[in-house]
Parts: structure tokens; C-alpha cells; sequence
């Protein structure tokens, strides 16, 4: 058994240029080349991906989801930010 | 006041497993449901891995450069399954070091399956066709788990699983319409492997203590027996199309269940195996504790060099 265990990292990949990175899954690694170059082995077998990031699962910085109510919650009663809230008059084009 | 504070974080957990919600992280959980989520889990994990060694056997000696490229990228396929499924586990707080200890000391279970030898080139068309079939089966269900990151691995494993199955599949297929010998040695190895096959389902329902439990918490979405019978139902056809005899005097077509009846499974069998006392357990946990040491000092080494390189910067910064 190895002393240390390698650090976990989260993997994020773009599927196609012009598209956002999306979080994948995470891989193992010693360091962040070969998170890179894991990720790639284990997340991209099958052309999956165009661009990859890696980040140390330990830089990540949630919000706690118990408090997600109260959290998300001032956005909760302002449905007067969607435009389907306002009315317009049928004869008015393009809006 | 504590009693009433765990109770309502049940009920919160509780009403998101009823309307379909899946379980995160970070979610309070009852500890018997993460307890769960561990073991099997990390049963699977460990199920991709050591169902890497019988296949691999094979690897060198594949009939052709085309079949031999194919099964490198099959068995690469099932180490990546371990490691989707290593990292689902861990996100409920247990170890990589943790899971590989308990596999390689034995205390952690994987399927039965693959304590069984594979003695000829047709066991390679026969575990794709039959243990990977019934794989499917088991898994597809598994991506409406109700803990999102296994829902999530498992949805990219089912992904790549087909390919699987029907990679081997066509090599029985090439065989059964081979020659003679070819024929049969395709016959006998779906002899080997049919009734192994059908208890990788688990035991029968009435003796499968945590099907309950995990079906009230949409761990599972149908019972072994369940799984069991639609596995048979799928490939007694398969079969039949292959011109194969399935190994079974029992089988009958059952027209009021609309399914098959088939014959009793020998239990003993099953459980002497999960007890360790297969024909290749010993073998297996061998296989994976010498890759385990052999393979210390590598890690070991990638862990200085990366340590050695980030206080090198740190001095230069």
C-alpha cells in the first residue's frame, strides 16, 4: 500500500470548440500533467472532448446545500426579471 | 431537541427520494443508505477491475491483430468503468486506498463471475455476449439511482457497455459459423458460462436481505429475481439465432407468464464461490495485490517528483 495516496481531481471538458467545459467526474493523480493526462485516458476514449481542465478537488469551494432554500431565495419572488411577465399587445412585432 | 432535528433531515431526505430528487454529496443521508451506497458501489468498482484479468489472459493470444486491438480497448474500457465508479464511491467519504485495501485483503467482495477460468477463445465471446449482457441489464436501471454520482457513472458506463456485448456476440457469431471444432468449442464454453452468468443477479429475492431496503430507497429499481428473468427472456433467442443449445433441460417457453421457466440454479455453487473458494479466486486477489506491489514504487516516485517540483517553484516565485 502507498504511504500517500495521490490527490483527487475534478475534470472539467469542452465536447466541442465553442461549447462551455462541463464537469466530468475526477481522476487521480500526482500531479496536474498527469490529472491531464489521466482524464484524458478515462474521460476521453471516445472523442468526448476537445479541450480539458483539471483542477485539485480541494481548491473547490461549494455552497452548503442545507441552506440552499434561504440561499436562493431572494431570486424566488422577482418574476418580473422574465420577459413572459410583462404583456404585450398582440399588433406589436418583433419584441 | 437533537431527536427532532435528525428526524426532520430525514424527512427532507426522505420527501427527495419519493418525488424523484437525486441524493448529492453534501446531502444529509441516513448512514445505512451511505453505508449501502459504499458497498456496493465500491463492489462494483472492484468488479470492473478483477473483471479485467480473465479477458486480459486472453489479450496476447487473439486470433487476429483486429480482435486483439478490439479487446485492448474493451478491457480499457472496464478499468475506466472502476475508476468512474472508484471516484463515485469516494465522493461518500471513503478512500482509493481504503477500497483497494479491503479488495486486496479480501474483506471486499466483487462478482463471482470472474472467479471463473477462461480456457478458450470462445470464453472471450461468450463473457461479452453473456456476462456483459447481463451487466446491461443490471445497469441500465442504475442510471435512475437515486445517488447522482452513481446514476451519473453508471450512465456513461451503459454508454459503453454495448459495445461490449456485441463485440462478443460477433465473435460467437464468426464461430457458429465456423467450422465444426469452431461450433463447438462456442457450445462449450456457453455451457461453462450460462448458469454462472445467471447468478451474477444475486440470490434469489426471499434470500437477498438488502433488495428491500435498497428498493425503498431506489438503490434499486427491480429485484434480482426480477432482473433474472428478463436476462433469460432476452437471451434464450440469442441463443436460439447462434444455433446454440442453452445448457438447461428445464428451459420451457411459460405462455401464461409470457416468459420462460427455467431450471433450479445451484445455489451451493454460488455461495462456495462468494466464499471464496472459486476455481481462480486465489488467482484473482494474487493477480491484483502483485500489480498492487510491484507497481508501490511508481507511485511513490510520480508523488517525490511532483512534491520535489512544487517547492521548486515555490522557492523560485
Amino acid at each position: 500500500m502507498n504511504k500517500k495516496e495521490w490527490p483527487l481531481w475534478e475534470v472539467f471538458i469542452r465536447s466541442k470548440q465553442g461549447l462551455d467545459h462541463k464537469h466530468v467526474g475526477s481522476i487521480h493523480a500526482a500531479d496536474a500533467e498527469m490529472a491531464i493526462l489521466n482524464a484524458r485516458d478515462v474521460y476521453t476514449r471516445r472523442m468526448e472532448g476537445v479541450s480539458i481542465w483539471v483542477v485539485e478537488s480541494s481548491h473547490i469551494h461549494a455552497s452548503n446545500p442545507e441552506e440552499a432554500g434561504s440561499f436562493f431565495d431572494p431570486a424566488n419572488d422577482k418574476v418580473y426579471r422574465h420577459p413572459t411577465f410583462y404583456v404585450v399587445p398582440a399588433e406589436i412585432k418583433n419584441m | 431537541m437533537e431527536t427532532i432535528v435528525e428526524k426532520s433531515l430525514e424527512d427532507i431526505f426522505e420527501e427527495k427520494i419519493a418525488s424523484e430528487i437525486r441524493i448529492e454529496p453534501k446531502d444529509w443521508m441516513p448512514e445505512k443508505y451511505r453505508k449501502t451506497l459504499v458497498r456496493q458501489i465500491s463492489q462494483h468498482a472492484h468488479s470492473e477491475i478483477v473483471g479485467m484479468l480473465p479477458e486480459g489472459n486472453w489479450i496476447t493470444r487473439a486470433p487476429s491483430l483486429k480482435r486483439k486491438a478490439i479487446l485492448l480497448a474493451k478491457v480499457q474500457d472496464e478499468a475506466g468503468h472502476g475508476l468512474y465508479l472508484y471516484s463515485a464511491a469516494e465522493t461518500l467519504g471513503t478512500s482509493r486506498d481504503q477500497m483497494f485495501e479491503d479488495l486486496l485483503s479480501g474483506k471486499a467482495k466483487y462478482s463471482s463471475i470472474f472467479n471463473y477460468p477462461t480456457l478458450s477463445w470462445a470464453d472471450v465471446g461468450a463473457i461479452g455476449w453473456l456476462v456483459d449482457g447481463a451487466a446491461i441489464m443490471n445497469q441500465v436501471p442504475l442510471c435512475r439511482t437515486s445517488y447522482g454520482p452513481y446514476a451519473r457513472a453508471m450512465v456513461r458506463v451503459c454508454k459503453e457497455e454495448s459495445f461490449h456485448q456485441r463485440q462478443g456476440f460477433e465473435i460467437m457469431m464468426t464461430l457458429c459459423n465456423g467450422s465444426e471444432e469452431q461450433k463447438e468449442m462456442a457450445q462449450e464454453a456457453f455451457n461453462r458460462w450460462w448458469w454462472p452468468t445467471l447468478m451474477m443477479f444475486g440470490p434469489k429475492d426471499e434470500e437477498s436481505p438488502n433488495t428491500e431496503q435498497s428498493m425503498r430507497w431506489k438503490i434499486k429499481r427491480f429485484t434480482n429475481d426480477e432482473l433474472r428473468q428478463r436476462f433469460v427472456d432476452m437471451m434464450v433467442p440469442q441463443a436460439e439465432f447462434l444455433g446454440l443449445t442453452v445448457p438447461d433441460k428445464d428451459l420451457k417457453w411459460n405462455e401464461a407468464k409470457g416468459g420462460y421457466d427455467f431450471g433450479a440454479i445451484d445455489w451451493n455453487e454460488f455461495w462456495n464461490v462468494v466464499k471464496g473458494n472459486g476455481p481462480c479466486n486465489k488467482d484473482r486477489l494474487k493477480a491484483r495485490n502483485k500489480a498492487q506491489e510491484e507497481g508501490a514504487w511508481v507511485r511513490e516516485a510520480a508523488m517525490a517528483y511532483a512534491e520535489k517540483a512544487a517547492t521548486r517553484e515555490k522557492k523560485s516565485a
